[in-house]
């Protein structure tokens, strides 16, 4: 099972095991990780599972789609490695991946 | 569970969920318990409509969090336990099995139940609703054996069900009682786009036209009298006339329900140390866009949970929130910002054949709501133009080169 890393604004590491498939949105909140809260069920809808992608793992992800690019636009403290995790499932791709919380 | 809690939320939907979840998650000095009618652990109702049904998304995703999570939790989860009557002097509620449990502050979060339809016929084996997960279950169960499906409703859930059961290959009819579908939550190019898009996939629409009878054949349903006179053949029936809400026991311990038990911006009711959020729930403040109207969305009972939740720690209120609503139907994806209410001026953007475009709403200069069809860009900028202004800028905002997201700084450089 892929591990995933959130970090939070203050420091705080959570290192989380993933199951095959399921999203990034999905372990943040039946982790309880601050700051994530996938209001919309991963709908591309809310901009609430907001995450900067650390920067190392940028370009090892697939791409964002046009909608959630459009999403992305509106969220607080947007950057260039900004991602809403649930587009991002887990597969042994993204084992070992750190994604920030913005404060 | 325990007798006393310092918080006890009734209902475990999206907003006695999360209410229990923010106050857990907050530090909350307290005890807190959650107490539902549904036997199932706290769930997500979205997926029931859309793709449950049609077996994309299995049981595991519609969980609110992990059976382990509960028991890990601060919060004490009771399942299966209706509470019918309140005693809001004595601090008390009383279960269906006759518990009583006591309390230092409630939240009522019982949700709403499918307005049943006043026809004969309506108690047939194959008549059924949709707004639980045991509800569901049926549904997606009978789908599997029925040929022919008949719709009662042309809102949110009757069209999200018409396009699960096409997608599961049975041939569907929806009966609207209005002129258009989705009459009270979009306008007549919305309305106009869908109907024809579930046209295409095959599925016969009776718009303007009510049921005057459900027909069996001994027990089972076999069709639709329709107020035309037409009967609709059909294996099972699925009503989607609205929801009513479960507000009885406040109603009867004395707090006012209008449509819903009103609550104040702070979500109290005006019974004592009783809130109340979510589907139930309506608000009595004129300061809002919203006042006098029951909102009935994932959002709005979130944005209740985190009010309920600042009020009961002495928090500062949440700003208010722009509602907003989706809908999944086939491969269409419509998002609203807004209230789609007391317009009288709208603005289309782009084209509907194309099968992208947004329409905006507009009380005079102001905008009222945005519907994005397939433009997830449209909603995201459309969202932060409710509410403003934009005299001066129509063009702008018809306009497909430009994105609403110019119109927004137009306007605010504008002082408008």
């Amino acid at each position: 099972m892929p591990t995933v890393t959130f970090v939070s604004a203050d420091g705080d590491r959570r290192i989380l095991e993933a199951r095959e498939g399921e999203t990034l949105m999905s372990v943040a909140v039946r982790n309880g990780v601050p700051g994530i809260e996938g209001e919309c069920g991963g709908e591309l809808s809310c901009g609430t599972c907001h995450v900067h992608v650390a920067e190392d793992w940028s370009d090892r992800l697939k791409p964002a789609s046009d909608d959630e690019t459009d999403m992305l636009e509106v969220v607080d403290s947007p950057s260039a490695r900004s991602r809403l995790c649930c587009q991002i499932r887990a597969s042994s791709a993204v084992d070992g991946l750190v994604l920030e919380v913005p404060a | 569970m325990r007798n006393h809690h310092d918080v006890l939320v009734v209902g475990t939907g999206p907003a006695g969920t999360q209410v229990a979840l923010g106050l857990a998650a907050g530090g909350f000095a307290g005890s807190i318990g959650l107490v539902g009618a549904e036997p199932e652990l706290p769930y997500e109702r979205p997926p029931l409509s859309k793709g449950y049904l049609t077996g994309d998304c299995g049981e595991d995703a519609l969980l609110t969090r992990p059976a382990t999570f509960w028991s890990d939790s601060p919060v004490d989860l009771r399942l299966g336990a209706a509470v019918t009557s309140v005693n809001p002097a004595a601090h008390r509620v009383r279960t269906a099995e006759n518990k009583v449990m006591s309390y230092g502050s409630l939240v009522w979060a019982a949700g709403c139940r499918p307005r049943r339809l006043e026809v004969a016929g309506a108690e047939l084996d194959g008549v059924l609703a949709l707004r639980s997960w045991q509800d569901a279950k049926n549904l997606r169960e009978s789908l599997g054996r029925a040929d022919r499906v008949a719709v009662i409703g042309g809102g949110y859930i009757g069209l999200e069900v018409a396009a699960a059961a096409t997608k599961l290959g049975a041939r569907v009819t929806v009966v609207e009682a209005q002129e258009r579908l989705l009459a009270r939550v979009a306008g007549h190019t919305v309305a106009e786009y869908v109907a024809q898009r579930h046209v295409a996939a095959g599925v016969r629409l009776k718009v303007g036209t009510g049921v005057t009878e459900i027909l069996g054949d001994g027990s089972s349903v076999v069709g639709v009298r329709l107020s035309s006179g037409e009967i609709v053949d059909a294996d099972i029936v699925v009503v989607g006339v609205g929801v009513v809400p479960n507000v009885e026991p406040l109603a009867a311990a004395g707090a006012t329900c209008r449509n819903g038990v009103v609550v104040d911006e702070g979500c109290r009711t005006d019974l004592p140390d009783v809130l109340a959020a979510g589907d139930c729930a309506v608000l009595g403040d004129p300061g809002s866009s919203a006042n006098g109207l029951r909102i009935e969305s994932i959002q709005n009972a979130s944005a209740h949970a985190k009010m309920v939740v600042a009020t009961l720690m002495g928090h500062p209120r949440p700003a208010r929130e722009t509602p907003w609503f989706w809908s999944n139907q086939y491969d269409l994806k419509l998002k609203t910002a807004g209230l789609t209410v007391q317009y009288d001026n709208v603005v289309l953007r782009g084209e509907p054949d194309s099968g992208q475009f947004a329409v905006v709403y507009l009380r005079g200069d102001v905008v009222v709501a945005v519907d994005a069809m397939n433009s997830a860009r449209d909603f995201a900028h459309g969202k932060a133009l409710v509410g403003v202004n934009v005299r001066g800028l129509q063009d702008m905002v018809a306009d497909t080169a430009v994105p609403l997201k110019l119109v927004l700084s137009s306007a605010h450089e504008g002082g408008a």
